[in-house]
């Protein structure tokens, strides 16, 4: 009896192989043990996430514009994620933090620049050169391959209530106020509206920037949204000012 | 009796809900979504109300026998299977076309590269590669478990429940509804489906097993088992979504920024890792050693490189996410983890390449054989390239750029389609009892053709990747950045046509597999002359007479 045993040693194998409950437990704690070890910790770890200033939730006509690039699969041909390299950074700007993206529900990072970069694209293009880009991208870059987007200013801007889109971003952990949310729908119409009085909104969403996106001031389209979304994107933190420059110089263990 | 109310009792209750959910829709898609489920559910009261006895009925007109196996589904499967895979290249070859021609977009919104990419690769991932994975695990399981399908009633709800999902996806992008989260599009009332359904897969198969009457648990159902284990679990995890409300389609993740893009990498490597590779691992543990009739090479071999696949796959997902703002310590980790898992990858092609041991004269007669070596190469190469491009200096020159599209369709197209390819070739003919399939040189032409198409496309795609890559951080004696981004779109034109042109031999080789599958149900047998013959002259097939010289 020893002398078979003996022979085979991966005899013990041969219970796993007859009990399919014991392989599956097996087989399952096997899967598992990755994902703790390596995600787990960025929930805790106090340096995923750098503190720098200026990171703010986006106001619900930039969300609005952010369910419009998700709608249309923008992620799947620009990234949003520079990475520290010379040519990245003298391309794009300065290097993505992890703090730029902490309050996307979903982030955007992409995996594919079949287009260029956009984490910093914002405020480098005007108003105008991205309505015309979108309806016509080889209007304006001939080599391009981008699909043309015009019937986003033909489409009103049908946000649905923006309060319930807020609040269930609020309930993941987006920090909006309470006047936040209840003057979502408000403010949606307000920040592509030049005669609007936002005094109000820019204290709520430092640095938003207020005006007609699309070119038309009478309709509040797609195009108004997509473009909010675009303008804002890299705008927020001030990456080169000295006190974000001296938190990231120190930044240990990332 | 019992069983017909609560099943009629249950799809009336799903009826119901889809009613209410697409009267109170607040967008077009999910009151479309809703009326299609609605749809499906009337097709399940119906069913179910008419076939009383599910032990006995069958689609295909054969009368269920207790001593044969259950294998409607499978037969279903191979029929879908087929057209999934031939739906899901054209997807993709009219997607490599509009990369090249952008006019291709149409100037609609329904038709833009960005709705139609994640369709393709639906398409081929999940409606292809799924159903090819339900599909081969239901045939497995029965026979290397000498039993039938446990629960045959949920069997069914499982296979057409998961080709609703595929509907629903598809139909999905197309609208416009997705998460924005590669290879996990869906919203959430279509993962809320999907989790239904693969927990009943999980029942089904198990429970077969447990039925079984082999004392041993093949090592095929191994790998099915971790496959639908893991998947479950990062379906679970990458989809918790907090839907805004729970009459639309929209959701926000649970997850944000660095934690998200790590837990969807997470998913997005182990999708590849055991929906692409634990499961048709499975499929290489059974097919091979069948059509090739010699025992698996190694029985150690498969137990060493069956914990240590599914051990460390799950540790390779932050090298999607080299140079991010996911940190260095995550990175390192993963990419570490990546090249150790060279090492059971390519036990795994191993113990299939030398399960031809003293059979390799049959690569040469054997289309299917062929076929199958081909996919295993294919799955070796891939298996290394992968880990090489997991090494934080490589994937600085080749992340963002086409070379990890190739280095995905190498995968794919070579492992993924040629195992399931050959899968079917052996299916179709046992299924409904054929004697072979209608053409075994339409085969061979499907090999050819599959090959150089992945030829063209991968090498294609080395070259562009690494071009743009290299363009990209190409500086002058100026010190200054060389190209624009648009001047690399305009190089890689000449690269985008040539992958199309791969993307059409693959196609029309799927469009032969179809055609020879369809030929073979139809019960026809292609007249041909067999795939080889020892030259015959019966004209020189005799003596030599000495002839008396006159």
């Amino acid at each position: 009896m020893t002398e078979t045993t003996k022979k085979e040693p991966w005899g013990r194998h041969k219970k796993l192989e007859k009990n399919v409950a014991l392989l599956g437990v097996f087989a399952f704690l096997a899967v598992t043990v990755g994902g703790i070890v390596e995600i787990a910790p960025l929930f805790w770890i106090d340096n995923t996430i750098e503190k720098v200033d200026g990171v703010r939730p986006y106001t619900p006509l930039e969300q609005a514009g952010r369910d419009i690039y998700i709608r249309e699969g923008c992620y799947v041909c620009h990234s949003q994620m520079i990475r520290p390299f010379r040519d990245e950074v003298e391309r794009y700007g300065h290097y993505s933090l992890a703090a730029e993206s902490m309050y996307d529900h979903p982030f955007q990072w992409g995996s594919k620049r079949t287009g260029p970069d956009l984490a910093r694209v914002g405020k480098k293009y005007s108003d105008e050169w991205h309505v015309q880009h979108l309806k016509d991208p080889r209007a304006v870059v001939p080599e391009s391959v981008m699909p043309p987007y015009a019937f986003l200013a033909e489409k009103d801007l049908n946000a649905g209530d923006m309060k319930a889109d807020l609040l269930a971003l609020y309930r993941v952990g987006v920090p909006y106020t309470k006047a936040d949310l209840e003057k979502a729908n408000e403010d949606l119409k307000a920040q592509a509206d030049p005669n609007a009085d936002t005094a109000d909104l820019i204290k709520r969403y430092p640095k938003a920037q207020v005006r007609d996106f699309d070119g038309n001031p009478d309709r509040l389209t797609e195009m108004d949204a997509l473009v909010a979304y675009l303008q804002v994107l890299g705008t927020m933190v001030d990456v080169n000012a000295p006190a974000a420059q001296e938190a990231l110089a120190k930044e240990k263990g990332r | 009796m019992e069983s017909v109310v609560a099943r009629a009792g249950l799809w009336l209750v799903a009826l119901l809900v889809a009613i209410v959910m697409f009267a109170n829709a607040v967008d077009s898609g999910f009151a479309i979504h809703m009326a299609i489920f609605a749809l499906a559910a009337l097709v399940g009261l119906a069913l179910s109300l008419r076939n009383t006895n599910y032990k006995t009925a069958s689609v295909f007109g054969v009368v269920a026998d207790q001593g044969k196996y259950d294998d409607d589904l499978v037969r279903f499967g191979v029929i879908l299977t087929t057209f999934w895979g031939v739906v899901g290249f054209l997807v993709g070859l009219v997607i490599a076309l509009q990369l090249a021609y952008p006019v291709l977009n149409l100037d609609l919104e329904w038709t833009t590269f960005g709705r139609l990419r994640p369709l393709h690769t639906s398409a081929v991932i999940f409606a292809f590669g799924g159903t090819a994975l339900i599909t081969t695990s239901f045939y497995i399981v029965q026979r290397t478990c000498r039993a039938r399908l446990a629960l045959p009633g949920l069997a069914k709800f499982v296979f057409w429940g998961y080709q609703l999902f595929i509907v629903l996806a598809a139909t999905g992008y197309v609208l416009g509804i997705t998460q924005a989260k590669e290879y996990a599009e869906p919203e959430w009332y279509v993962d809320l489906w999907l989790t239904l359904v693969w927990v009943a897969y999980l029942a089904v198969f198990v429970g077969t097993i447990m039925k079984r009457t082999e004392p041993h648990i093949y090592v095929a159902n191994w790998f099915f088992l971790s496959f639908i284990l893991t998947v479950a679990m990062l379906h679970l995890v990458n989809n918790m979504n907090l839907p805004v409300s729970i009459f639309g389609s929209k959701s926000y993740p649970l997850w944000a920024g660095v934690q998200g893009a790590l837990v969807q990498w997470w998913y997005g490597h182990n999708a590849v890792g055991f929906f692409l590779t634990a499961g048709f691992l499975a499929m290489m543990y059974y097919f091979v050693p069948k059509q090739v009739e010699r025992p698996i090479y190694s029985y150690r071999l498969s137990i060493v490189h069956f914990w240590g696949l599914i051990f460390l796959y799950i540790w390779a997902g932050p090298h999607h996410l080299h140079y991010t703002a996911l940190p260095d310590w995550a990175q390192t980790l993963g990419m570490v983890f990546s090249v150790m898992l060279w090492m059971p990858s390519w036990g795994g092609m191993i113990n299939g390449l030398m399960t031809l041991n003293g059979a390799w004269d049959k690569v040469r007669t054997d289309p299917i054989i062929r076929m199958m070596v081909m996919s295993i190469a294919f799955y070796g190469m891939s298996t290394f390239e992968g880990p090489m491009m997991s090494i934080k200096s490589v994937n600085s020159l080749s992340h963002y750029t086409d070379w990890t599209i190739g280095h995905v369709h190498s995968g794919a197209l070579g492992w993924n389609g040629m195992i399931t390819f050959s899968a079917l070739y052996f299916l179709a003919p046992r299924l409904w009892g054929r004697e072979r399939m209608y053409s075994l040189r339409m085969i061979n032409w499907h090999f050819w053709l599959a090959t150089l198409g992945i030829v063209f496309y991968a090498s294609s795609m080395w070259v562009a990747g690494i071009m743009q890559g290299l363009m990209w951080r190409e500086y002058g004696a100026d010190g200054y950045l060389v190209n624009s981004f648009a001047e690399t779109v305009a190089a890689l034109h000449p690269m985008y046509l040539l992958r199309a042109f791969g993307g059409v031999l693959y196609l029309t080789g799927g469009a032969i597999m179809a055609y020879n599958v369809w030929q073979t149900i139809a019960g026809r047998l292609r007249v041909e002359p067999p795939m080889r013959q020892a030259a015959y002259d019966p004209a020189a097939d005799r003596p030599l007479v000495a002839t008396p010289a006159e």
